[in-house]
């Protein structure tokens, strides 16, 4: 209860300082189960989008974050008692002895964000199926993810998630990771949301601390319209061709 | 402290509500007999317009009667999120954000906050001596060059505008003139000339307007409504007289200095718009579009008559 009333107040805040406005386009709110995807730029990403949809839909929805990030003390009640958020690890921890992975572990490896695999790649999504290592048998840390969500999802839940996997400096949206495509694999039944944040990297950019209150504003689109046996490389242009269009508006 | 709310203070509420009724009720039949569709969406912004004037005129009339620290609160309200508009509208950099923290939370209030405390010459020299100077200052500690200068002077001109110009209007009520201390009613006196001239250009230009006066600039700016506008908004202001310092003539000329430069700020203001390819400045005020939309004549006026009454009347 407590929780939800700092919610509440959080949410308040964060439309007050950024002005947002909200623009459903050619969509509407609903408790169907969806997962709405969005670019990132900012922690403040997630905050507001939650903060735009009625109140009624805000209990149930969650957003995914990083653990390594939401882990501790403040971060992690936030995360935790307020938001609901689903924490998930977006990268193997140090290994200890093992040595470099097996090949059957790169299955998984994406195509489409090779250009960007070097500086991303220090920033892995959780959800994206990568280099891991570990021990036989060990679930990997994309099953691990994967699950994770599933779970969070459930019968009646909806998520926020932000495809890119970590936050840039709002001129590009890169290339989106493949968990989202993994996640509709598993659960074709869920709505995709597209969502573009629009100004939020203008309000609380990646590395600064200190908001400024720049009006913002958040596109929601028409969900994905989506074939049975639509391809990852299919899906995922889709996807991301949907956030892509709503920031040209 | 509470405002001593004089007869003629009364006078000008009973009128101004007056005035308001007499607009709705007019924008209810317009919106009856109302035609065309063009003519429908007209009345329809109409009456959004005259709602939002019912909200502000309140708003305004209460922080009034609170007395000079209302005033000084509301403009320093109106400031912060007349800068956020201008801010968000503009291109601004990455490397820009500290340098607009600092802005936002520590020059627009304490530009107020010195008007708070009656010091004067800071007042007038914070924004165009201190901050023009701290502005690249602290560009420059940021250490990205890239378009400096038009970083530096795009920031600049957003305080000079939005919190330097507009804190003028406030400041009316702190000007020491004999037999009018700390009294509101010049503040009002501003804000009625400035804002009925503007009424004025819009009601002569939706049924006389077929010059356009800057057709690039500002589309809905005609010489009927301009002239129209300017001698009514004028004659008005010569009548109200008797709230101010000024004799007969006085309010005149005082009256039509506002208006003038008040069309100068609405057209200053439509030429970033424009080159920013937006309509209005925001949203904030139904009908009306933002907070900049409706307070653009009032960023030009609102200085030059603070030192034309401060020369001549202190």
């Amino acid at each position: 209860m407590n929780g939800e009333w700092l919610a509440g107040l959080i949410a308040a805040f964060a439309r007050g300082l950024t002005g947002v406005t909200v623009q459903w386009m050619n969509c509407q709110p609903s408790a169907r189960q969806r997962v709405y995807f969005a670019n990132h730029t900012s922690h403040l990403d997630f905050v507001v989008l939650w903060s735009v949809l009625p109140r009624e839909l805000r209990a149930l929805v969650r957003p995914v974050a990083a653990q390594d990030y939401w882990n501790s003390g403040l971060r992690k009640y936030l995360a935790v008692n307020v938001f609901h958020a689903v924490l998930i690890e977006r990268r193997a921890r140090p290994s200890t002895s093992k040595p470099a992975g097996k090949p059957d572990s790169v299955q998984h490896q994406s195509v489409e964000q090779a250009p960007l695999q070097q500086s991303a790649s220090i920033e892995q999504s959780a959800i994206e199926p990568t280099r891991i290592e570990r021990a036989p048998g060990e679930h990997s840390l994309i099953e691990q993810a994967l699950d994770n969500l599933l779970e969070a999802l459930g019968e009646k839940n909806s998520l926020i998630i932000f495809p890119e996997g970590t936050r840039g400096t709002g001129e590009v949206i890169a290339p989106f990771k493949s968990g989202i495509y993994h996640l509709w694999r598993h659960r074709p039944d869920v709505e995709f949301v597209p969502v573009y944040l629009a100004n939020l990297n203008r309000v609380l950019p990646k590395g600064e601390f200190l908001p400024v209150p720049i009006i913002s504003r958040v596109i929601l689109g028409p969900p994905l319209q989506l074939e049975p046996h639509e391809t990852k490389e299919s899906f995922i242009n889709k996807a991301h061709q949907a956030v892509c269009t709503l920031g040209e508006l | 402290m509470i405002a001593k709310l004089d007869h003629q203070m009364l006078w000008i509420f009973a009128a101004l509500v007056a005035l308001l009724l007499l607009s709705s009720v007019i924008g209810f039949v317009l919106s009856r007999t109302a035609q065309s569709e063009g003519g429908k969406a007209t009345v329809k912004n109409l009456n959004a317009r005259i709602g939002a004037w019912w909200k502000m005129c309140g708003i305004f009339a209460l922080t009034l009667l609170i007395g000079p620290n209302g005033s000084i609160f509301l403009f320093a309200l109106i400031s912060f999120l007349a800068l956020r508009e201008y801010i968000s509208l503009i291109r601004t950099s990455r490397a820009d954000h500290n340098t607009l923290f600092w802005s936002f939370f520590v020059i627009t209030p304490l530009q107020y906050w010195l008007l708070y405390i009656h010091w004067y010459g800071l007042f007038v020299a914070l924004v165009p001596v201190y901050a023009f100077l701290f502005i690249p200052l602290r560009l420059a500690l940021e250490g990205d060059t890239s378009g400096f200068l038009d970083r530096a002077a795009r920031i600049h001109w957003g305080l000079m505008i939005c919190v330097y110009c507009i804190s003028y209007a406030p400041a009316l009520v702190i000007l020491d003139i004999p037999g009018h201390r700390q009294d509101p009613k010049l503040l009002l006196f501003l804000v009625i000339v400035a804002q009925l001239s503007d009424v004025f250009q819009y009601i002569w230009g939706k049924m006389l307007g077929k010059r356009k006066i800057a057709p690039h600039v500002s589309p809905n700016k005609t010489w009927e409504g301009f002239v129209g506008g300017i001698l009514c908004a004028t004659a008005v202001g010569a009548g109200l007289w008797w709230m101010t310092p000024f004799s007969r003539l006085q309010a005149l000329a005082m009256s039509l200095l506002i208006t003038l430069l008040g069309f100068a700020g609405g057209l200053v203001m439509s030429a970033i718009k424009r080159d920013r390819s937006v309509k209005d400045f925001g949203t904030t005020i139904e009908g009306h579009g933002g907070i900049l939309d409706r307070l653009d004549s009032v960023c030009f006026s609102a200085p030059i008559f603070f030192h034309l009454t401060r020369y001549f009347f202190t």
